[in-house]
């Protein structure tokens, strides 16, 4: 007996030396195994690609795109569009998060609420509807035009995608800045006032700095995401962009055309400096965690001349922040929509369409994001698990690899996806394992991973270790322990990481665009942009549209009202305690 | 001729949030130079009262003069007054000379007398050559330094401290009580301390105000106001209190306490008969096993050996009177069911109003 646990404890000693079972091994090799197939190995593919020649490494395939005027552009209008886009959000944002933080203000509910509606519609479902209120021939200008005789161009060329962009993600500023803001302890104010400072000094010495990291981490994101954007220049016909650019040269001149390759390495690594500056900008001043008080800013109430401006501003940005909504819900209504104000009549034959043709979609939708879903939170509790509570050796890297697939475009992991696995074939699957409705899922699964991962890590941060240590010493082992005592504890968190991945995948029209080769296959999102691109299909295309807004607004819902729910249950349990 | 102006007055003051009345009529007055302390529980108000001379909030009734002034509508920045915050309130995005600096910036102090005073508050409190740090790089003793050298520096007319010791913990708050008030004397500025802790209170102040409910209990020196304490409250929350409730009454003998219970004190001569409470303290009472009169018949229930002394908790009459014994080696402290006899020394006893 003696001898045989010896000869257990030699063979799996240099396992027990990181204090770690066989399974939890296993179950960390699987995670390491899914991250290097579909999230390494594809982007490393594109890499190589772009820095591939007939004699092996070569910087021939950049020579070539900086020498092509066309490309130059699309990186100015790239930089130019993701940086104006930043200043317009700031221009919102900034205002908004100031009277929610310094007031006593009616209002707040109202500019909380703002903060949401965007977020709840992908930018392109709304462009088309954006062009027929603000374009050239569209409501605003029909009216202007009539009244005053002049027009604004909102929608012309990059300004309408700036200006799409900007009213969708304004709210990543807000709501970072906000956070900042109310983080800031009121003795910082009140210790300032105390030696003398007030007005324009206090805020430039002390409220400004302190809510400074909160706007770059607002600022970076919004920078990021429109620079990767696809679909909505596409969809404004926007195409002397980078993203367009690499798009419509893989789909026209083929896979092996190394342009593609190159515009998705610079886009990495535009996104990565921008997250990089944003970190380095941020070093040392994370100053949530310095601050032992919080509260935020003194409030005080308006004066009457404020109020009004307040109400000014908020009233002219619902109205500006809605009008996609409003388009696109008049867009599935309408019958014809051209040159006039508003459509010439009602109907509800479109939604007749999309019934009839398009139940496909909806349920390719519901199996992709479900399933993506699903292996999110699968991942994202086993890699929270292995992170926290084992000391496996390279668990962290687990942890950035996941995170890192921030950083990478969806266009670019489509074209390093589509580059890896299209001579692929698997038994049972039709035609290209790369453009297979699995395929679909498990990107969906990977470009959501970051979101369900931070839920499902602060859900398990809360857990103390020594809830699983007491059910270990009643003698259930470790994965007993994970399955029935940490799992269950984690529900709230969970569900709401599913959820979370679940709507924002429902919208992903980046990979989507490269991956979908056959309408059988193709989800909503896909078919929106397919209808939106003939005028014919704009109604249909808006009843999806409106669809797929209450998926992701049901979603966004019922993910807040479940994390709501498990704080609720959480504080229960401490005042019980 | 005039008498110089206190420090700090505060003139029948009374503020509410709403409908909840937090001071009520609160007046005192801080000389110059003193070293005063503001003690209570909880809601009881002087956390408030220290923000209203401050500057923050406004009173809704009477007026608070700092240095003569009358500062009951000022502003906070225009009072000249020095708070340093419970939680320091040092702002993270600045250095340690550059929090030290702000107030003197906002005076406009040149730049060369900015310098050599920020290094010299710094010396005053012990932190040469840390003016290049930054707050979070600090332990919590450095920090609340830090706070204190930003505050004096601008020379204020009254020094404010909430609860400056309770981040700290038990060591350094014993440590850190002393500095205080060794750089108070240095400084010679007037200084209000707000404090939860009597022993805080007791150890530092010169005076201090015991507050309860949004009202001043008692004010005076610690020692007075632990000897004849004006109240129930201030008793009770002045160290532990044996209370007892009864009557004063004339015999032969002299004036005689009795209790509905059956016990019977001797009561000096100033005490007006009638109904009294009596406050004992611990100490004030001797225990012997077989007592000479007027003694208390009771008997032990627990004893607790706290180092210096041994606490005993003896029923009585249905009472429970706690006693403190000293401790010396060898003494084994009694049993608890072993019967004694309580003496009561009569200078000891304070009679309070019921």
């Amino acid at each position: 007996m003696a001898a045989t646990a010896m000869a257990t404890t030699g063979r799996l000693g240099g396992l027990r030396s990181f204090g770690a079972s066989p399974a939890q091994v296993v179950l960390a090799l699987a995670v390491a195994a899914f991250l290097v197939a579909f999230l390494l190995v594809p982007v490393l593919r594109v890499a190589w690609v772009a820095f591939q020649g007939p004699n092996g490494f070569t910087l021939v395939h950049f020579g070539d795109f900086f020498a092509s005027t066309l490309f130059r552009e699309s990186l100015y209008n790239s930089t130019y569009v993701a940086a104006m886009t930043v200043v317009l959000a700031t221009i919102i944002a900034v205002p908004l998060a100031y009277f929610i933080a310094r007031f006593d203000f009616p209002g707040a509910g109202i500019i909380h609420t703002l903060g949401v509606i965007p977020l709840v519609m992908p930018p392109f479902v709304g462009a088309i509807a954006m062009q027929l209120i603000y374009g050239r021939n569209g409501t605003v200008n029909l009216l202007l035009n009539d009244a005053f005789g002049f027009r604004i161009p909102f929608m012309e060329g990059l300004n309408g995608v700036i200006f799409v962009e900007g009213i969708h993600y304004f709210p990543f500023i807000l709501l970072n800045l906000s956070a900042a803001l109310s983080n800031i302890d009121s003795a910082m104010e009140e210790s300032a006032q105390n030696l003398g400072a007030r007005g324009w000094t206090l805020f430039r010495t002390i409220v400004f700095p302190l809510a400074f990291p909160g706007y770059i981490a607002g600022a970076s994101l919004v920078f990021v995401k429109v620079f990767d954007d696809l679909a909505t220049p596409l969809l404004l016909n926007v195409t002397a962009m980078l993203a367009p650019q690499a798009y419509l040269r893989i789909t026209s001149v083929g896979l092996a055309d190394p342009v593609g390759y190159v515009i998705s390495v610079i886009m990495v690594v535009v996104s990565l400096a921008a997250m990089g500056g944003a970190a380095l900008l941020l070093r040392g001043r994370d100053y949530a965690t310095q601050q032992r008080g919080g509260g935020g800013l003194q409030r005080r109430r308006m004066s009457s001349g404020e109020a009004a401006v307040a109400w000014g501003f908020i009233g002219l940005t619902l109205l500006i922040v809605l009008s996609p909504h409003v388009g696109i819900l008049l867009l599935s209504l309408g019958t014809v929509w051209s040159f006039s104000p508003l459509p010439d009549a009602f109907t509800l034959a479109h939604y007749g369409t999309v019934l009839r043709e398009s139940t496909q979609y909806l349920v390719n939708t519901l199996l992709y994001c479900g399933g993506a879903g699903l292996l999110d939170v699968v991942l994202g509790v086993a890699i929270a698990y292995l992170v926290q509570r084992t000391s496996l050796p390279g668990r962290r890297l687990l942890d950035q690899a996941a995170t890192a697939s921030l950083a990478v475009p969806g266009l670019v992991l489509g074209i390093g996806i589509l580059r890896t696995y299209f001579e692929v074939s698997i038994p049972g699957i039709e035609g290209s394992f790369a453009t297979s409705g699995l395929m679909l899922t498990i990107v969906y699964a990977v470009r959501r991973l970051p979101y369900a991962l931070r839920a499902c890590d602060a859900a398990m941060r809360q857990l103390h270790v020594s809830i699983e240590e007491a059910a270990e010493m009643l003698g259930a082992g470790k994965m007993l322990t994970l399955t029935r005592i940490v799992v269950p504890l984690m529900i709230g968190g969970i569900a709401a990481g599913f959820v979370t991945s679940f709507a924002t995948a429902a919208v992903e029209l980046s990979a989507t665009l490269l991956l979908v080769t056959r309408d059988v296959n193709a989800p909503l999102s896909y078919a929106i942009y397919v209808y939106m691109q003939s005028p014919a299909g704009r109604g249909p295309g808006a009843a999806l549209g409106v669809i797929a807004v209450a998926v992701v607004a049901v979603g966004t819902w019922l993910s807040h009202s479940l994390a709501e729910r498990d704080r609720a249950r959480r504080s229960r349990e401490v005042i019980a305690a | 001729m005039n008498a110089p102006p206190n420090g700090v007055e505060v003139d029948a003051v009374s503020f509410a949030y709403g409908a909840n009345v937090i001071l009520d009529d609160v007046s005192l007055a801080v000389p110059r130079g003193e070293f005063f302390a503001f003690l209570g529980p909880s809601g009881s108000g002087k956390t408030t009262l220290l923000r209203l001379i401050a500057g923050f909030g406004r009173p809704e009734r009477g007026a608070i003069r700092v240095g003569g002034r009358d500062v009951t509508g000022a502003p906070p920045w225009d009072r000249n007054v020095g708070m340093v915050f419970q939680n320091y309130a040092l702002w993270p995005h600045m250095t340690v000379a550059e929090n030290v600096a702000f107030g003197l910036h906002r005076r406009r102090v040149p730049r060369a007398e900015v310098a050599r005073r920020v290094e010299q508050a710094l010396d005053l409190v012990g932190l040469e050559g840390y003016g290049g740090r930054r707050p979070a790089q600090l332990s919590g003793g450095q920090q609340q330094r830090v706070a204190l050298a930003r505050t004096v520096v601008i020379e204020p007319e009254v020094l404010l401290l909430d609860e400056p010791l309770s981040n700290l913990d038990a060591q350094l708050r014993v440590e850190m009580r002393g500095e205080l008030r060794a750089l108070q004397r240095k400084t010679g500025l007037t200084t209000i301390f707000v404090t939860h802790d009597q022993e805080e209170a007791n150890a530092i102040s010169d005076r201090m105000a015991v507050l309860d409910g949004g009202r001043i209990q008692q004010i005076g020196r610690p020692v007075d106001l632990y000897d004849r304490p004006a109240n129930r409250f201030v008793a009770g929350f002045l160290g532990t209190a044996n209370l007892v409730e009864g009557e004063v009454a004339r015999q032969q003998e002299g004036l005689v306490f009795r209790s509905a219970e059956g016990i019977v004190l001797p009561a000096p001569d100033d005490v007006a008969p009638g109904r009294a409470l009596v406050a004992l303290r611990p100490q004030a009472l001797s225990i012997s096993e077989n007592g000479r009169a007027p003694s208390i018949a009771g008997e032990v229930r627990r004893t607790e050996f706290l180092g210096g002394h041994v606490r005993y908790a003896i029923e009585a009459h249905g009472l429970t009177f706690y006693v403190d014994e000293p401790h010396l080696r060898g003494r084994e402290a009694l049993a608890p069911g072993t019967r004694v006899q309580l003496a009561a020394d009569p200078e000891q006893l304070t009679f309070l109003r019921p």
